[in-house]
């Protein structure tokens, strides 16, 4: 089953090779790894999503605890959460095409950031399902080329 | 605040840690560290090899608790220095390795003698540092001991370019070291004691498993103690021994791929697990769903990740295994369920068991006349030494048969590359012990191929003043390789037989150090007499059976009762 994990560290040189080497010098599989400042610059936030069975999950957190630089990991996948990825997509528009494009990317809520004679490049942002809805819906229309940032994800505050 | 030099800010930490001895190797990186050092009170003593420097800081921090600490230059030096940092951190020894590196101008151009000794230690330590502010320096020192020492030790270590080193830095005055991220939990939870204390009282076939965190946390006495007034017998990993006395009735020696049969049979058997400072190695489980099957599993443990790696625990105790096994013996001091006698009745057609298992099939080998067996040979230094010198092995076989007929009475006497397996660990480690203790008898029993990977380190021994003595149990092979070769590959010896082996005795004695020589049983004795009365540094060369086995054995993937016996 796939988890996401949410890993406060200290942001200083080195700390993210720490994880990314505990994954691979355990064989811990990384599907996505997304890093940047928190709002204290001292912490970074790494979301990473990972896939294995319950006891491999509480391996890796227990391993990612012992790493030094470690502040804090939570399952985000453990209970209620919001995750959203986002995507830049360059695609085909020509004459023929061009509005059938701009429908689309509309009716996803996108946005064009980038116009040439002959392509669009689009901003997406949401759920991993709704980009992969995007990428399948443009494919005909000819993708030039994707850049996806992977996942980031936050738990839900208690409704009460 | 006033400033002081680097490498003086580096020596004033270590005298504020207590350290007056480190094992180094100079170079170009660590020059003004050198010329500040060996002005100071700290005595430095000067290796033949990297590699030699950080084994022998691991055996003095081994036999002594301490932090050892090791000196190497960049580039190379650092290198040179990883196989035996990986060995530390396999067995969770504390050390402090500081490693000079390139001025930080040149970090990243490739520069002579620059290689990333951080990036590539980061998975074999503990934690690691570059300093690259020369205001981080002393912090990082003072962190760098704290986190070397404390919960489940390991060895860190330290980057220092050089211009840090020469440069000039704030020295603040010294405080309990505080990490927001690094609190190890060392108190145990009471209603985890209370559940392990009755389910010792109610199993009928409990035994205690002991691994090297009870050597690392100085609790031999407080799990001596527990063992004694439960009567539950207590089998050691390799790491463990010495941490209940090996001669008392309720050992059952080591378990594992070489653990005596009692040991395997008992765990195969038992319905309670009680493992404390462990961590279920395949070396000790072998096939794993064969491993204690009917046993429900207590685990002490101080380091999270050891717990339900493996094997499923049922009740987990994360603490240190002192405060752990003294809390269970308070919960017995006081709880009215506990009553020694009829505890002691409760257990007592358990402990009949397994000395019956004892007898049917005790640890021995076979007798052949005039040809040395390796054990015997282990069973005479114990005789002559009373049990209480310090041993440190190489690896293989004559590391097995060392854990195996050394009867360790006391913690702190084997030094012994567990985790690893390092070949070379064995004489440099013992340099190590001998400084820690100039009176004690330091002994390395080695086997011919593995006293070769480190041989240089007889110049070291003879220089700093260590009469170490090492028995090489010499059967001309790479044993170990050559016995699975023998039971497993139709006795196909690839590689594994020596055909050019020095004369050690003429090599001992090209280092200025004594060499004897047994050939026959009859020789063994005077040899080892001598050996123990000669205050220089001794090399025993013994020509052992060449094809002696070390049995019982279990082959490698089969379950722990699958034993091939002697």
């Amino acid at each position: 089953m796939k988890h996401t994990l949410s890993v406060l560290l200290r942001n200083r040189p080195g700390a993210l090779s720490r994880v990314t080497g505990l994954f691979s010098g355990r064989c811990f599989n990384i599907e996505s790894l997304c890093v940047a400042e928190t709002f204290d610059p001292q912490i970074s936030c790494l979301t990473v999503v990972t896939e294995g069975e319950a006891a491999i999950i509480e391996q890796i957190t227990k391993q990612l605890h012992k790493l030094i630089d470690v502040v804090k990991v939570t399952d985000v996948s453990d209970g209620e959460f919001v995750e959203r990825e986002m995507a830049l997509i360059r695609v085909k528009a020509e004459a023929a095409t061009r509005a059938e494009v701009l429908r689309i990317i509309d009716i996803f809520r996108g946005k064009v950031v980038d116009v040439s004679p002959n392509s669009y490049a689009l901003e997406i942002t949401g759920s991993e399902s709704k980009i992969k809805a995007v990428i399948d819906i443009l494919r005909p229309l000819g993708i030039r080329e994707i850049v996806r940032t992977g996942k980031i994800a936050m738990i839900r505050a208690p409704k009460k | 605040m006033s400033k002081v030099k680097g490498s003086q800010a580096i020596i004033n930490c270590l005298q504020e840690e207590g350290v007056d001895l480190i094992f180094g190797y100079p170079g170009g990186a660590v020059i003004e560290l050198y010329d500040d050092l060996c002005k100071s009170d700290i005595r430095h003593v000067l290796v033949r090899h990297e590699q030699g420097a950080v084994h022998a800081a691991d055996g003095y921090a081994r036999s002594s608790g301490k932090v050892g600490v090791a000196l190497l230059t960049s580039g190379p030096g650092a290198t040179n220095g990883v196989t035996a940092i990986a060995t530390a951190y396999c067995d969770s020894i504390p050390l402090v390795v500081l490693t000079g590196q390139v001025p930080r101008a040149l970090i990243g151009n490739d520069a002579f003698q620059e290689v990333d000794i951080v990036g590539i230690t980061r998975p074999c330590t503990k934690h690691n540092y570059l300093v690259n502010d020369p205001e981080d320096l002393v912090p990082v020192l003072r962190e760098a001991f704290y986190l070397a020492a404390s919960g489940r030790p390991g060895p860190v270590l330290i980057d220092l370019p050089k211009d840090i080193i020469a440069s000039m830095v704030s020295f603040p005055p010294r405080k309990p070291v505080k990490m927001k991220t690094y609190q190890p939990n060392t108190v145990p939870h009471p209603n985890q004691v209370e559940k392990a204390c009755l389910a010792c009282l109610r199993a009928k076939r409990p035994v205690l498993y002991v691994g090297g965190g009870v050597i690392l946390s100085n609790s031999n006495e407080e799990l001596s103690h527990l063992a004694r007034r439960l009567r539950i017998p207590v089998t050691m990993t390799l790491m463990g021994l010495g941490g209940f006395p090996g001669t008392d009735p309720l050992s059952l020696g080591m378990l594992g791929m070489h653990g005596s049969y009692a040991a395997n049979m008992a765990v195969a058997k038992s319905d309670l697990l009680i493992a404390v400072g462990s961590r279920f190695d395949d070396r000790v489980t072998g096939r794993l769903d064969a491993f204690a099957p009917l046993a429900k599993i207590i685990h002490i443990d101080i380091d999270p990740t050891s717990i339900s790696k493996n094997v499923e625990v049922d009740i987990p105790i994360v603490a240190d295994c002192k405060l752990a096994l003294q809390a269970m013996n308070s919960w017995l001091d006081k709880s009215p369920e506990f009553n020694p006698e009829k505890t002691a009745e409760h257990h007592r057609p358990w402990i009949e068991q397994v000395k019956e298992w004892d007898a049917k099939h005790p640890l021995a080998y076979m007798d052949a006349g005039e040809i040395i067996k390796p054990q015997y040979v282990i069973e005479k230094l114990h005789e002559f030494t009373g049990g209480d010198a310090i041993i440190s092995t190489e690896v293989g076989q004559n590391q097995m048969w060392a854990a195996q007929f050394y009867k360790f009475n006391y913690p702190r006497r084997l030094l012994t590359s567990g985790g690893l397996g390092t070949m070379g660990y064995g004489l440099p480690a013992a340099i190590g012990a001998q400084m820690a203790f100039p009176e004690a008898t330091v002994i390395d029993v080695a086997g011919d191929g593995s006293i070769q990977m480190n041989i240089q380190e007889l110049a070291t021994a003879r220089e700093c003043g260590a009469p170490v003595k090492i028995a090489i149990l010499n059967n001309n092979y790479l044993g170990m390789v050559r016995q699975w070769q023998e039971l497993f590959y139709n006795r196909h010896y690839a590689s594994t037989t020596m055909e050019v082996t020095p004369d050690f005795v003429t090599l001992a004695q090209a280092y200025g150090a004594v060499g004897l020589r047994a050939k026959t049983k009859g020789e063994v004795e005077p040899v080892i007499r001598e050996a123990l009365a000669t205050k220089n540094v001794v090399v025993m060369d013994f020509s052992i059976h060449r094809e002696e086995g070390v049995f019982p054995m279990v082959p490698a993937g089969k379950a722990t009762t699958e034993m091939l016996l002697v």
